[in-house]
């Protein structure tokens, strides 16, 4: 028994519990890999919401914080629900054809399988103002498409467009969903006179709740990380990381370079503290109120 | 009533169909870019004239493709054969053997899957930076080592799909080999892996790809380092560094994204089922 652990054992207490502590640790900490890390209390925190004394003076604090925790709650306030809304859509129009739904399948998941930095050049270059199709498209139409990646406001929009191409995992698991669904739950209510909606209502949505609860929850997980897609679009167009004007600043993009760029370490430790800790209270909420809304039986476990 | 029949199949297949496109979209285009010549990729039309196939020739003479590929390859292949390695015994011993605390400890094993990379990433450089490089007098940055070693004692989400798997097989297969007096390392190589192999596929492919693709660990680990960079870091850089043209961004992402594309569509029946298993039946 101990033998077979062992191995995890030694790996969970080097690899993520001793780090994690470590992390903690060098929050309190003022540390650039070059003197040793000099203990600080809780000025990162304070240095964080800005309410930093120093040396008798007020510091005005990270000006990029709040920048970082709005852009990251919006993807995730308007790129998670949209992810959810056009998979389950996705998935139930591959409900209603007889045959060729592997096909179709197939050919939705791959995009959530390409590689983040490929995946972002691509859009980088099909969003691109001028001669990228996607406003050359919209010019047809009569619209005069926006600058996307480098307009502040249509950079985030952008990146939610690119994250609705990678929803395939969750089109795969909303559709085994539904396919759970029992028949006779549909002939049950159908008898009564229901409609498309009250079948979708009261029948297809409490069937996928456990479903939908999954990728939310994963989905915070993931958005409080959101990095790749970020970094790679704000480098490829040549304004460097964040352009256009802090846009595309995301808490994980902000806490890299604090990191990496600035050697900020026992800063962003702090950063990647309240990062863990907002997530824990995210999923706590969602698992507290989950009795409420999410169905639990019925071919679902 | 069968002409109605007909008709809706036929709406519905061009719904699908019209869905599909704009999945594809991307792809394709990306792939015609690719072949496109320098003027053309700057015009936004779509059908390459002429097709230059020789861009791909130009991004390997442009930059080191073959090294990229090798350090990937060698990411992707050695931490999978990590994980699949350390994961299985782990599995067996949370779905198969009883003990105290088993339960908790699992626990502890699903938690992990919440913990930001970013809490443990930062100590984790640190250490392979200070304490690990002076204690052994390796050097681990600027190489793959801190991307692989870890992955060679277990992994949190691939130890949660081969349980959720082990605990399907019935459990008389294995209590028989136990009454016949055999220890579980013979209940794990004689029944468990045999019938768990669709897992265990499952779980070697979802790690390739996640390693294939990994931006943030290389990036931290590699990008002080030009000779020891994956292609995802290699690539991110490509269009600032060697060329504005996108013609060839887009050959070297094609050339980054043709591997896993083709491993997807070899497999794709592993993929689906295991993204099924962990999040359907959790």
């Amino acid at each position: 028994m101990r033998l077979v652990l062992s191995p995890w054992i030694f790996g969970f207490v080097v690899f993520t519990a001793g780090p994690m502590l470590l992390s903690l640790y060098y929050s309190f900490t003022h540390y650039d890999l070059i003197s040793s890390p000099r203990w600080i209390g809780l000025d990162n925190y304070r240095y964080m919401i800005g309410k930093l004394t120093l040396n008798g003076q007020p510091n005005q604090g990270d000006p990029y914080f709040g920048t970082a925790v709005r852009n990251t709650i919006w993807i995730i306030v308007v790129g998670l629900p949209l992810r959810i809304v056009f998979a389950i859509a996705t998935a139930m129009l591959l409900t209603r054809p007889k045959r060729g739904v592997n096909g179709y399948r197939t050919l939705f998941f791959m995009p959530s399988m390409a590689p983040t930095v490929g995946a972002s050049l691509v859009f980088v270059y099909l969003f691109n103002p001028v001669t990228g199709p996607i406003n050359q498209f919209l010019g047809h139409l009569g619209i005069n498409g926006p600058l996307w990646f480098f307009d502040p406001t249509w950079a985030k929009p952008a990146l939610v467009v690119l994250g609705l191409w990678g929803i395939g995992d969750a089109i795969v698991l909303y559709l085994a969903g539904l396919l759970n669904v029992p028949r006779d739950l549909y002939e049950a209510i159908s008898v009564e006179g229901a409609n498309a909606w009250q079948r979708f209502r009261y029948v297809t949505f409490p069937m996928l709740t456990p479903v939908i609860f999954f990728t939310l929850i994963i989905g915070i997980i993931d958005g409080f990380q959101y990095f790749d897609q970020a970094y790679v679009s704000a480098t490829t167009t040549g304004n460097g990381v964040g352009s256009p004007q802090n846009s595309l600043l995301f808490y994980s993009v902000w806490l890299y370079e604090q990191a990496f760029t600035y050697f900020h370490m026992g800063y962003a430790a702090a950063m990647a503290w309240i990062l863990f800790i907002a997530t824990m209270v995210l999923t706590a909420i969602l698992l507290l109120t989950s009795r409420r809304w999410v169905h639990y039986g019925g071919g679902l476990s | 009533m069968r002409r109605k029949r007909f008709l809706l199949a036929v709406a519905n297949h061009s719904v699908l169909i019209g869905v599909s496109a704009l999945f594809m979209f991307p792809i394709i285009y990306m792939f015609f870019t690719a072949v496109q010549s320098n003027d053309q990729a700057l015009t936004g039309s779509i059908w390459p004239h002429p097709f230059v196939w020789s861009n791909f020739k130009t991004v390997f003479d442009e930059i080191n493709v073959w090294r990229y590929l090798w350090n990937t390859f060698l990411y992707a292949g050695l931490s999978t054969v990590g994980v699949v390695c350390s994961c299985v015994p782990v599995a067996y011993a949370f779905s198969r053997i009883d003990w105290r605390g088993r339960n908790i400890v699992f626990l502890l094993v699903l938690s992990t899957l919440m913990l930001p990379t970013q809490v443990t990433s930062i100590p984790l450089y640190i250490l392979w930076a200070k304490q690990f490089h002076e204690w052994t007098g390796i050097q681990f940055i600027g190489t793959l080592k801190p991307l692989i070693i870890p992955s060679f004692f277990g992994d949190a989400f691939s130890i949660f799909l081969l349980r959720q798997f082990f605990l399907t097989i019935p459990k008389e297969l294995t209590d028989a080999i136990r009454v016949d007096g055999g220890g579980h390392l013979q209940v794990l190589w004689r029944v468990i892996i045999p019938l768990a192999k669709p897992a265990i596929v499952a779980v070697a492919l979802f790690n390739f790809i996640y390693a294939w693709n990994d931006f943030y660990g290389p990036l931290v680990y590699l990008a002080s380092n030009q000779d020891a960079q994956t292609l995802s870091v290699a690539l991110s850089s490509f269009r600032s560094l060697h060329h504005v043209d996108w013609n060839l961004t887009m050959a070297a992402a094609l050339i980054f994204m043709l591997p896993v594309i083709v491993i997807f569509f070899l497999a794709q029946r592993v993929f689906i089922e295991g993204i099924t298993l962990t999040g359907v039946k959790g």
